[in-house]
C-alpha cells in the first residue's frame, strides 16, 4: 500500500499581499510562505492511515516551489517514510498568481505517478492561491482515475477506499471507490500532528531528498489574468475608534440599542 | 449552461443565482440558457428560469456520486456545447470543475464573484488567498467554466417561470461499469445546540491562535447568554465541534447581531453569515475582507476587546 501526498507552500495569508506595478501578479518580494492547511490536513489522515494498516507514505513536491525544502523535511520528522522533489524538464513550468500554474503541477506530479503508481494519492482539497481549479481533480482526470474532494475521512476496506465527502450544512456521503483514487482532504480525522525541531533535524542530517525530473508536456491554454486588485472593504464597515475601552463602550452601546444587552 | 444542484427534490438557492446570471450573459451574447438536471428529471419543474433543461436519469445520479456525474456532464457538454458552464463553488463545483477543465478542455476560474461580457471576451473576477486579492480573468476561446460563490448574484431572475423546453438525454454507458458508489448518506448531526436560530452569535476565528485562549470567547459567549461559533480553521483544529461551524462547508446562519472575532473572512465563512442583520467585526488586519461586509468594525486586538466587553456585559 502506497501513499503519496503532494504538498505545497502557499503565501502566509497573516503577511500583507503587495501586487506587482503591472497589477498582474503577487510581488515575491513581500511574501512569506507556509505549508499550505489542507495539505497538513492531508498529510494527517495519510500517517493516520500509515498508524492503522501500515502503508508507505511518500510526501512529494516540487523543485520549484519555495521552502519545499523545509516542508518536506518536517513531513518526514512527522512520519512519512520517503520525500521526494519533482523537477520538470522540457519546457519552462508556466506561473500563476503566486506560484507554478495548477495545470502544470498537476501534469508534472502525473508524470511522476505514471513512473512510481500510487494506490492512493491524496492532497489538500485547494491551496489559498489556487485560481484555475485545484490539483486533486485535475490530477485525477489527467491519470485517469477516480477523485474525490473535500474529504473528511479516508479509510482502507480490502481494494477500496471509504471515502467520507461532506457537503454544505454538514451532509456527508461515504463513497466506496476502486483503489488507486486521487483524494482531496478537506479536514482529517484529527487535528495534524505537531513535529519536534529535533526530529525536524534529524530528518535534515539524514542527507539530501530524493529529487527526480519528469518531462512537462505542453501546457494547455488556461484563463488570462487581465488584473488583480483589492476587494472594496473601504467604506462599508464603519470603523470604532479609540482604545479597547472605547471600543467595547460602544459595542455594547449597538448590543443594548437591541435589547441584547440589558440596563 | 447551468449545473442544478439539488437536495431532498429541493434545487438549490445557488442554482437560481446561476441561471440569473446565466440569462444575463445569454442575453448579451444572443445564446439561450440551459441546465444540465443529473438524476431527477422530476424537478424540472422547479427549473423555469431556464429556456432549455436537459435532463438525464441513471439510477447512478439519484445522488451526488463524483464519477457518474462527471461522465454525465462530460456527455452533456458535448452534445449542447455551451459557451460557458456555470457551477456552485461547493463540494460539487470543487469535485468536478477541474477535472471537467482536463476533459473538456476548457479554461477554468474558480471562487468567482463577478462574470461579465467585455466586447466580446468573458471575464470572470476571481478570489485568491482567502478573499484578500481579486483577480479578473478572461476565459478565452469558445468554452469555459466558472465556479461561483454563493449570493454572488441575485436569485430572483432565475426563478421565474416560462416555457422551457425538457431534453431528455440517454445515460453514457459506462455509467453501468462504475469504479465509486455511494454506500451512506449522513444527515446533518442536531447537536448540541442549533446556532442557525440564534439571536445573536458570538463567532471566533483563526486570529484566536491556540485552544487556551477558546476560553476568554467562551466568557463573553456566556456573559451575554448567547451561542458561540467558529469559522473552519477554528473547527478543522478540533476546539468547537462541527455543529458551530459557520460558513459554506458549515452553517449559514442570519442572527440579528454576528459579532466575529479574529475572522478575517475567507469568501466560504462569509458565505455563511453575511445575510446577518448586524455585523460587528474585530481583526487587527485593516485589509481583512470582512470589512467588506461588516457594519461596524475594529482593529483593536480581540486580546484587549474581549475582557473589556465581559467586564461592561457584566456591568
Amino acid at each position: 500500500m502506497r501513499i503519496v501526498v503532494p504538498m505545497k507552500a502557499v503565501p502566509d495569508l497573516v503577511e500583507e499581499i503587495e501586487l506587482n506595478e503591472d497589477e498582474t501578479g503577487i510581488d515575491p518580494a513581500y511574501l512569506t510562505y507556509v505549508l499550505g492547511e489542507w495539505d497538513s490536513q492531508a498529510l494527517e489522515e495519510a500517517l493516520l492511515l500509515k498508524d492503522a494498516i501500515g502503508a508507505e507514505v511518500v510526501a512529494v513536491g516540487l523543485a520549484e516551489d519555495p521552502e519545499i525544502d523545509q516542508i518536506l523535511y518536517t513531513a518526514l520528522a512527522k512520519g512519512a517514510d520517503a520525500a521526494v522533489k519533482i523537477a520538470g524538464a522540457g519546457a519552462e513550468a508556466s506561473s500563476g498568481p503566486a506560484g507554478i500554474k495548477i495545470a502544470d503541477r498537476a501534469a508534472l506530479l502525473a508524470g511522476y505517478l505514471k513512473v512510481q503508481p500510487a494506490d492512493l494519492v491524496i492532497s489538500g482539497v485547494q491551496a489559498a492561491d489556487d485560481l484555475e481549479g485545484q490539483l486533486p481533480p485535475t490530477l485525477g482526470a489527467l491519470l485517469d482515475l477516480p477523485h474525490v474532494s473535500v474529504a473528511v475521512s479516508v479509510e482502507v476496506d480490502g481494494g477500496s477506499a471509504i471515502v467520507r465527502q461532506e457537503f454544505a450544512g454538514g451532509r456527508s456521503h461515504e463513497l466506496q471507490v476502486t483503489m488507486p483514487v486521487v483524494i482531496g482532504v478537506q479536514s482529517a480525522r484529527q487535528a495534524p500532528r505537531y513535529a519536534p525541531i529535533t526530529r525536524i533535524k534529524q530528518a535534515m542530517q539524514a542527507g539530501p531528498l530524493t529529487e527526480l525530473t519528469v518531462s512537462l508536456p505542453l501546457a494547455r491554454k488556461g484563463a488570462v489574468v487581465r488584473r488583480m486588485h483589492r476587494p472594496e472593504t473601504s467604506g462599508q464597515a464603519e470603523m470604532l475608534t479609540g482604545d479597547a475601552a472605547a471600543v467595547a463602550d460602544q459595542i455594547v452601546g449597538l448590543l443594548r440599542a437591541r435589547g441584547l444587552v440589558k440596563g | 449552461m447551468v449545473l442544478a444542484e439539488h437536495t431532498g427534490g429541493q434545487v438549490s438557492d445557488g442554482t437560481h443565482e446561476l441561471i440569473a446570471k446565466a440569462h444575463e450573459l445569454a442575453s448579451v451574447l444572443g445564446g439561450l440558457t440551459e441546465v444540465a438536471l443529473l438524476g431527477r428529471a422530476d424537478l424540472a419543474g422547479q427549473l423555469g428560469g431556464a429556456d432549455v433543461v436537459v435532463a438525464v436519469d441513471h439510477p447512478a445520479l439519484s445522488e451526488y456520486l463524483p464519477e457518474a456525474y462527471e461522465r454525465t456532464l462530460l456527455e452533456v457538454l458535448a452534445q449542447r456545447s455551451p459557451r460557458l458552464l456555470l457551477m456552485s463553488n461547493g463540494t460539487i463545483g470543487l469535485d468536478l470543475a477541474p477535472a471537467l477543465s482536463v476533459r473538456w478542455d476548457a479554461p477554468l476560474a474558480t471562487y468567482v464573484s463577478g462574470l461579465k461580457i467585455d466586447e466580446g471576451a468573458m471575464i470572470a473576477t476571481a478570489q485568491i488567498l482567502g478573499g484578500k486579492v481579486l483577480v479578473d480573468v478572461e476565459l478565452p476561446g469558445e468554452r469555459g467554466i466558472a465556479t461561483v460563490l454563493g449570493g454572488a448574484f441575485g436569485a430572483e431572475a432565475g426563478q421565474s417561470s416560462g416555457d422551457t423546453e425538457v431534453v431528455h438525454l440517454a445515460p453514457p454507458p459506462e455509467l453501468d461499469v462504475p469504479r465509486m458508489s455511494l454506500r451512506q448518506v449522513f444527515e446533518p448531526d442536531g447537536g448540541d445546540l442549533d446556532i442557525s436560530s440564534a439571536e445573536m452569535l458570538v463567532s471566533v476565528g483563526r486570529g484566536i491562535e491556540s485552544q487556551d485562549n477558546m476560553e476568554i470567547v467562551e466568557e463573553l459567549a456566556d456573559a451575554l447568554g448567547v451561542p458561540l461559533s467558529a469559522s473552519r480553521p477554528v473547527v478543522d483544529a478540533g476546539w468547537l465541534p462541527k455543529t458551530r461551524q459557520v460558513g459554506q462547508s458549515g452553517l449559514k446562519v442570519k442572527p440579528r447581531v454576528y459579532l466575529a472575532l479574529g475572522i478575517s473572512g475567507a469568501p466560504e465563512h462569509l458565505e455563511g453569515m453575511r445575510n446577518a442583520e448586524l455585523i460587528i467585526a474585530c481583526n487587527t488586519d485593516p485589509g481583512a475582507p470582512i470589512f467588506g461586509v461588516a457594519h461596524y468594525g475594529t482593529t483593536v486586538d480581540l486580546f484587549d476587546l474581549v475582557p473589556e466587553l465581559v467586564g461592561k456585559v457584566r456591568g
